[in-house]
């Protein structure tokens, strides 16, 4: 049986879920992952150790508390979404490296470019998608988190420079210029 | 003892022991454990004299007094639902999209912490953030950095917006709204920067709009009270410093004001309020100051003395500035204002106070814990699988940093001139 992971990620999750729905093998095995930032939780404690024990309750904590719940919710909405009998995963961690870790024994991750939509270009991966892309276990489906762009998005190509241009084709046998 | 370097060789033992205990805080023992021992011995071995100290403890008290007051008032604010209230507010204004709640979060931010302090935005802001951020289902992570960057970087506006301003703003000379008048365009270019480079460095996590989430019903009413409340201490923050009142009378009046309704209506209790006062805080920042002037009364004032330069011109202010901004990065910004404070002497110009405190005050953001004795600190307790490495927050503070304190000190610098301050 085919096993999919979807990374469920804030801003770009309906897009994945909505792929998983169209192109995953109607039996496949889909599990709906997300993680929650460890990084959020340290900058938020560590802006608190900075206080020097001004303030009794550290908002790192709260945070840590507060997340449990959003991530169940934005789990079960993502499973209303696709509509069939999901797993759900939950880690916390370094992101990228919590998501590769779960991609073990999966044949297929669908994940979403990040970024916005009218800038197109090598910032639509964020570093975080880009680690997973590079480093996935498995076959990587990356998914427009919305509406995928015309082939008109794409600029036209800038002019080559006069040396480069092309000249005509040269007989074989003679030397370079 | 008194003088040369034996004397010094102690002070700087003893200082470096109470940073060290207050950073590493063994067993969760309050910093105040290892400070009262070390300021006794400092006055025992005669480092500092009883008179000095004496002096200290009085300009002190009203600063810690204030600071006592501000800390129970940003408690009753928050228990009034405020910060909720104000966490509604941005999920609607936002209407689900991330840049715009970015702003919003940005300007939240900043007026926390220009009026009830940095301490408010920390402790009690940033959470409100990340759950709105959840609950638009958008990152919550360049929101809630925001609110750890600004509760610095927008800490420079009035005198009661950080500890070190409080600290510093007797020796300006400043009355509350020549501070506040010179210190406008420095925390507003501050600001201007940080959103900059967050639109840029955060890009890629700014993305998706809830279009389809109706905002969720607001279940706080405008809690018009605090608010009023709040709007009355800041107004009497400005009207009463005229009067020679210093600000902890105002402050402690409005948190007065808010704990009886809040005692009568039975959502506080005074123990909660007392603990709110962090007494234990308030005596390790007296045993710092004295343990501070034991250091810098036998040697290390001269040193610094050379490096910190005391003209106002935009070189000298970039260079106070920077010196600040190192020293606050290397050990914390509340000894490093104590140091320099005693370094620049009784009768300092203001505008290199002002660079100094702009120093202090952004400068953090290079080591999100507010030093790198904290974060090395960090770093041995991350081998321990505690803590993850914050390799993109140092990242954004080494982009943001410098480029904030140059743009703030630069307009600090024109203040100056426009007031005709320059030469005072």
């Amino acid at each position: 049986m085919t096993r999919v992971v979807v990374w469920v990620s804030e801003g770009t999750w309906e897009g994945c879920v909505d792929a998983a729905a169209r192109l995953a093998p109607p039996d496949a095995d889909v599990t709906l992952l997300h993680v929650t930032d460890a990084e959020v939780v340290a900058a938020a404690s560590g802006a608190f150790e900075g206080l020097l024990g001004r303030g009794r309750h550290d908002p790192g904590e709260a945070v840590r508390e507060l997340a449990g719940p959003a991530e169940r919710r934005l789990l079960a909405d993502a499973a209303r979404r696709l509509g069939r009998p999901v797993r759900t995963e939950v880690r916390t961690g370094a992101v990228e490296r919590e998501v590769t870790a779960a991609c073990e024994g999966a044949d297929l991750l669908v994940c979403a470019r990040d970024g916005r939509r009218d800038r197109l270009g090598p910032p639509s991966l964020g570093h975080h998608t880009r680690f997973v892309v590079d480093h996935a276990p498995c076959a990587v489906l990356l998914v427009w988190p919305d509406q995928a762009p015309g082939l008109d998005s794409i600029p036209p190509e800038p002019p080559h420079p006069p040396h480069h241009r092309p000249g005509p084709p040269r007989p074989p046998g003679l030397p370079p210029p | 003892m008194s003088g040369g370097w034996p004397a010094e060789t102690v002070g700087v033992v003893l200082l470096v022991a109470v940073l060290a205990f207050a950073i590493t805080r063994p067993r969760r023992l309050p910093e105040a454990v290892a400070a009262v021992p070390a300021a006794a011995i400092a006055l025992a071995l005669g480092l500092v004299s009883p008179h000095l100290a004496a002096g200290r403890a009085r300009e002190l008290l009203p600063t810690l007094g204030f600071l006592a007051a501000v800390l129970v008032l940003a408690h009753l604010v928050d228990r009034e639902g405020v910060f909720e209230w104000l966490g509604e507010r941005l999920a609607r204004s936002s209407r689900g999209r991330p840049r715009r709640l970015l702003v919003l979060t940005f300007a939240a931010s900043a007026g926390t912490t220009a009026v009830l302090s940095l301490d408010a935005t920390v402790v009690l802001f940033t959470p409100v953030v990340f759950a709105t951020a959840s609950t638009l289902r958008l990152r919550a992570r360049p929101h809630v950095y925001a609110c750890t960057h600004l509760a610095n970087s927008a800490s420079t506006l009035l005198p009661v917006s950080n500890l070190t301003n409080l600290l510093a703003f007797g020796v300006t000379g400043l009355s509350f709204l020549s501070f506040t008048g010179l210190m406008a365009m420095p925390w507003l270019a501050a600001i201007a920067v940080e959103l900059a480079v967050f639109l840029r460095f955060f890009a890629t996590d700014l993305v998706g709009t809830d279009g389809d989430a109706e905002p969720s019903p607001s279940c706080h009413g405008t809690p018009a009270f605090a608010l009023a409340v709040l709007a009355a201490v800041l107004a009497g923050f400005a009207l009463t410093s005229p009067a020679g009142l210093p600000p902890v009378w105002t402050a402690a009046a409005g948190a007065l004001v808010l704990a009886v309704r809040g005692l009568v209506r039975g959502t506080v209790t005074w123990r909660a309020v007392l603990a709110e006062t962090a007494p234990l805080f308030l005596l390790f920042v007296l045993a710092l100051a004295i343990v501070v002037q034991a250091v810098v009364g036998n040697g290390l004032g001269d040193v610094l003395t050379a490096v910190v330069p005391r003209a106002p011109g935009l070189g000298s202010l970039l260079a106070t500035a920077a010196v600040a901004a190192v020293l606050a990065n290397l050990v914390n910004n509340l000894p490093a204002t104590l140091v320099l404070l005693s370094v620049l002497g009784p009768h300092p110009h203001p505008g290199v106070v002002l660079a100094m405190l702009l120093g202090v005050n952004i400068g953090p953001n290079a080591t999100y814990v507010g030093s790198l004795a904290t974060l090395l600190w960090r770093r041995v307790l991350a081998r321990r699988g505690a803590t993850p490495g914050l390799r993109e927050f140092l990242t954004l503070g080494a982009w943001t940093v410098p480029a904030t304190l140059v743009a703030a000190v630069v307009m600090l610098w024109l203040a100056l001139l426009v007031t005709g301050r320059m030469g005072a």
